[in-house]
C-alpha cells in the first residue's frame, strides 16, 4: 500500500462512523438510565420522626430512603467517652462534635460502610455498634476502629424541628 | 463438521439434508470418535447439561405462579408451597437443583484440573467454561434473591454493596444497581428479568463449549493426543450415551434424596421469615457453592482489596492454561502436580468451612493462611513445577500397554522396540 491522501471517500466513512456512534449513544443511554433511582423512588426524600418518646441510653430505629437510620439520645457518660477519644486512635478521624451538633442526639444511617448491614447496638469492643456481617466494631459516635468498615457511619442531612422532632432529608 | 461424507439413507432424507444439514449434525455426534478408556469422571458434561434442562424448565413452570414485587414475592413463594398443584415438588426440585448444579460443575472443574484438560489445544473450551461458571454464579445469587426473605435480602444488600468498593463511580454503580437508595422493589424486578435471561445465555454458551470441544476432540485419562477415528476411539452412540447414562441415573438418586429426604438442608431457615430492611440476620452465610470465594473476601481485612482478592480468585482460572508450564496433561504422569492437586482440593474445601464460621479468631487465620495459599498455588507452585518436575514416561497411544502385551508399560514399550 501506497501513502496515500485523503480522498473524499475517507471523509464519508469518518463522518458515517462518528454519527453512527453518537445514534448509538443515544439509544443505549435510555436503556441504562432507565435502571437508575425513578422519579417516585426519589420523592420520597425526606421523613419527619418525633422522638420525645426515646429514654437517654436508647436507640430507636426509622426508615429513610428504604434505609435504617439510628437515633440515640446519649447520656452523659456515653458524650464524654465519645469526646474522649484523640483523633490518633481512628481509622476515618471525625471529631464527635461534627457528627452530632447536638451531643445528646447522635443521628446516622444505620448502615455498615462494609457491605451494608445494620450493625447492632450496645455490642462490641466499644460500646457502641457491632456489625454481625462481617465484624466491624464502631464507637458510641458511630466512628469505625476495628474490622474492615473503610468509613464512619454516615450522618445523613437532618435539622431539629422543634424540640422533640427531627426532620431526615 | 463431520470427519467423513455422510448421505441420508432415503430421498426424503436428502432432500432435507441438502437444504439444512441437520442430519449431518446428528451424524456426526453419533459418530463422533471418543476416546475408549474416558472414565466416569468424564460424565459430567451430560449430567451438567441435564442440570441446564431441569433448572430451564423448572425455572418456567415457576415464573408460571410467582409474582416479582417486594410487597407480594414472599407470599407467592409459600402459595407456589402449599396451595400449587406439585409446586412444592418443582420448587425443591428448582432450589437443590442449583445446588447439584454447582456440585457437578465443581466435579467437572476439579475433573479438568486434574486431567489437564485446560491445555493446548484446549483453551478455549476452558475460557468458555469460566465464562459459564460466572454466570452461573450471577443467575444463582440472583435467584436466591426472589423468595425475598432475610437471606435474600441481606444477601443481595452485602453482595451489590461488593460494588460500592470501586473508586470514585461505585457508590454511583450501586445506586443504578439498586434503581433506589437500597435493595427494594426495582431491585427485586430487575433481579427476576436477568435470572430468566443468564440460562439462555449458558445454553448458548454450552452449545459453543461442545462446538469448541468437537474440534480437538475430548481429552483422556492419560492425556495423550489420540488418532480420530482409530482403535483408541469408540463411537459416542452408543458407548458414551450409555455411560454417561448410567452415570446421570446414579446422579439423579442423589438430586432426588435431597429433594425428598432433605429439601431444606442447604438452605437457611432465616429465608422463611419475610424480608426486613431494619434486621440484619446475626449470621449472614452464603450458598455453599460459593462460601469458598466468601472466606477469601473476609480474610483480607481491607474493602477494596478483599473485594479484588475475591475476583481474582475465579478470574485467576482464565489464566490457568498460561500458568501451568507442564507439557504433559495428566496428573497420572506427573507425581508432584498429583500431590499439589490434592493439597489444591484439600485448601477450597478448608476455605468453604471457614467461609460458612464467623470471620474471628483460629477461622480468620486459616482464611488467611487457605487464600494465601490458593493464589501461590496458581502464581507460583504450577509455573515453577512445569519447569522443574520429571515426569513419568507417557505411552504412545492408550492401547499401547494393553496391546503390547503386557500391563506393564515398561515391559510393553521394550517389546515394541524389539520387533
Amino acid at each position: 500500500m501506497s501513502e496515500k491522501e485523503t480522498k473524499r471517500r475517507d471523509f464519508l466513512f469518518t463522518a458515517t462512523y462518528a454519527v453512527g456512534a453518537v445514534g448509538i449513544g443515544a439509544v443505549v443511554w435510555p436503556m441504562i438510565d432507565q435502571m437508575n433511582p425513578d422519579a417516585s423512588v426519589k420523592a420520597l426524600a425526606s421523613t419527619e420522626v418525633d422522638v420525645s418518646s426515646v429514654n437517654p441510653g436508647n436507640t430507636i430505629t426509622v426508615l429513610w430512603r428504604g434505609k435504617p437510620v439510628f437515633i440515640r439520645r446519649r447520656t452523659v457518660e456515653e458524650i464524654a467517652e465519645a469526646k474522649s477519644v484523640k483523633m490518633e486512635e481512628l481509622k476515618d478521624p471525625e471529631k464527635d462534635e461534627d457528627r452530632a451538633k447536638n451531643p445528646e442526639w447522635l443521628v446516622m444511617l444505620g448502615v455498615c460502610t462494609h457491605l451494608g448491614c445494620v450493625p447492632l447496638d450496645n455490642k462490641g469492643d466499644y460500646n457502641g455498634w457491632f456489625c454481625p456481617c462481617h465484624g466491624s466494631h464502631y464507637d458510641i459516635s458511630g466512628r469505625i476502629r476495628k474490622g474492615p468498615a473503610p468509613t464512619n457511619m454516615e450522618v445523613p442531612k437532618y435539622e431539629f424541628v422543634n424540640a422533640s422532632t427531627i426532620k431526615i432529608g | 463438521m463431520s470427519d467423513h461424507d455422510y448421505t441420508p439413507k432415503s430421498k426424503a432424507g436428502k432432500w432435507f439434508n441438502d437444504r439444512l444439514p441437520l442430519l449431518t449434525l446428528a451424524n456426526h455426534l453419533t459418530d463422533y470418535p471418543t476416546p475408549k478408556n474416558l472414565n466416569y469422571w468424564w460424565t459430567f458434561g451430560g449430567i451438567l447439561t441435564f442440570c441446564l434442562i431441569t433448572q430451564i424448565v423448572t425455572g418456567l413452570t415457576l415464573a408460571m405462579h410467582y409474582i416479582a414485587h417486594a410487597d407480594m414475592a414472599f407470599e407467592s413463594v409459600e402459595h407456589i408451597m402449599r396451595d400449587v398443584n406439585y409446586g412444592w415438588l418443582i420448587r425443591y426440585i428448582h432450589a437443590n437443583g442449583a445446588s447439584m448444579f454447582f456440585l457437578a460443575v465443581y466435579i467437572h472443574i476439579f475433573r479438568s484440573l486434574f486431567y489437564g484438560s485446560y491445555k493446548a489445544p484446549r483453551e478455549i473450551i476452558w475460557i468458555i467454561g469460566i465464562i459459564i461458571y460466572l454466570l452461573m454464579m450471577a443467575a444463582a445469587f440472583m435467584g436466591y434473591v426472589l423468595p425475598w426473605g432475610q437471606m435474600s435480602f441481606w444477601g443481595a444488600t452485602v453482595i451489590t454493596n461488593l460494588f460500592s468498593a470501586i473508586p470514585l463511580v461505585g457508590e454511583g454503580i450501586v445506586t443504578w444497581l439498586w434503581g433506589g437508595y437500597s435493595v427494594d422493589n426495582p431491585t427485586l424486578t430487575r433481579f427476576f428479568t436477568l435470572h430468566y435471561l443468564i440460562p439462555f445465555l449458558i445454553l448458548g454458551l454450552v452449545v459453543l463449549h461442545i462446538w469448541a470441544l468437537h474440534v480437538p476432540g475430548n481429552n483422556n485419562p492419560i492425556g495423550i493426543d489420540i488418532k480420530k477415528p482409530s482403535k483408541d476411539t469408540v463411537p459416542f452412540h452408543p458407548y458414551i450415551v450409555i455411560k454417561d447414562g448410567f452415570a446421570l441415573l446414579m446422579f439423579m438418586i442423589v438430586f432426588a434424596f435431597f429433594v425428598f429426604y432433605t429439601p431444606n438442608i442447604l438452605g437457611h431457615a432465616d429465608n422463611y421469615i419475610e424480608a426486613d430492611p431494619l434486621v440484619t440476620p446475626a449470621h449472614i452465610v452464603p450458598e455453599w457453592y460459593l462460601l469458598p470465594f466468601y472466606a477469601i473476601l473476609r480474610s483480607v481485612p481491607d474493602k477494596l482489596l478483599g473485594v479484588v482478592a475475591m475476583l481474582s480468585a475465579i478470574l485467576i482460572l482464565a489464566a490457568l492454561p498460561w500458568l501451568d508450564t507442564s507439557k504433559i496433561r495428566s496428573a497420572v504422569f506427573r507425581p508432584l502436580y498429583k500431590q499439589f492437586y490434592w493439597i489444591l482440593v484439600a485448601d477450597v474445601l478448608i476455605l468453604g468451612y471457614v467461609g460458612a464460621m464467623p470471620a474471628e479468631g483460629l477461622y480468620l487465620l486459616i482464611a488467611r493462611v487457605a487464600t494465601a495459599y490458593y493464589f501461590l498455588h496458581f502464581l507460583v507452585v504450577l509455573p515453577v513445577l512445569g519447569l522443574k518436575e520429571k515426569t513419568l514416561p507417557v505411552p504412545l497411544s492408550i492401547t499401547e500397554p494393553v496391546l503390547g502385551g503386557s500391563p506393564n508399560l515398561a515391559t510393553a514399550r521394550n517389546k515394541e522396540s524389539l520387533k
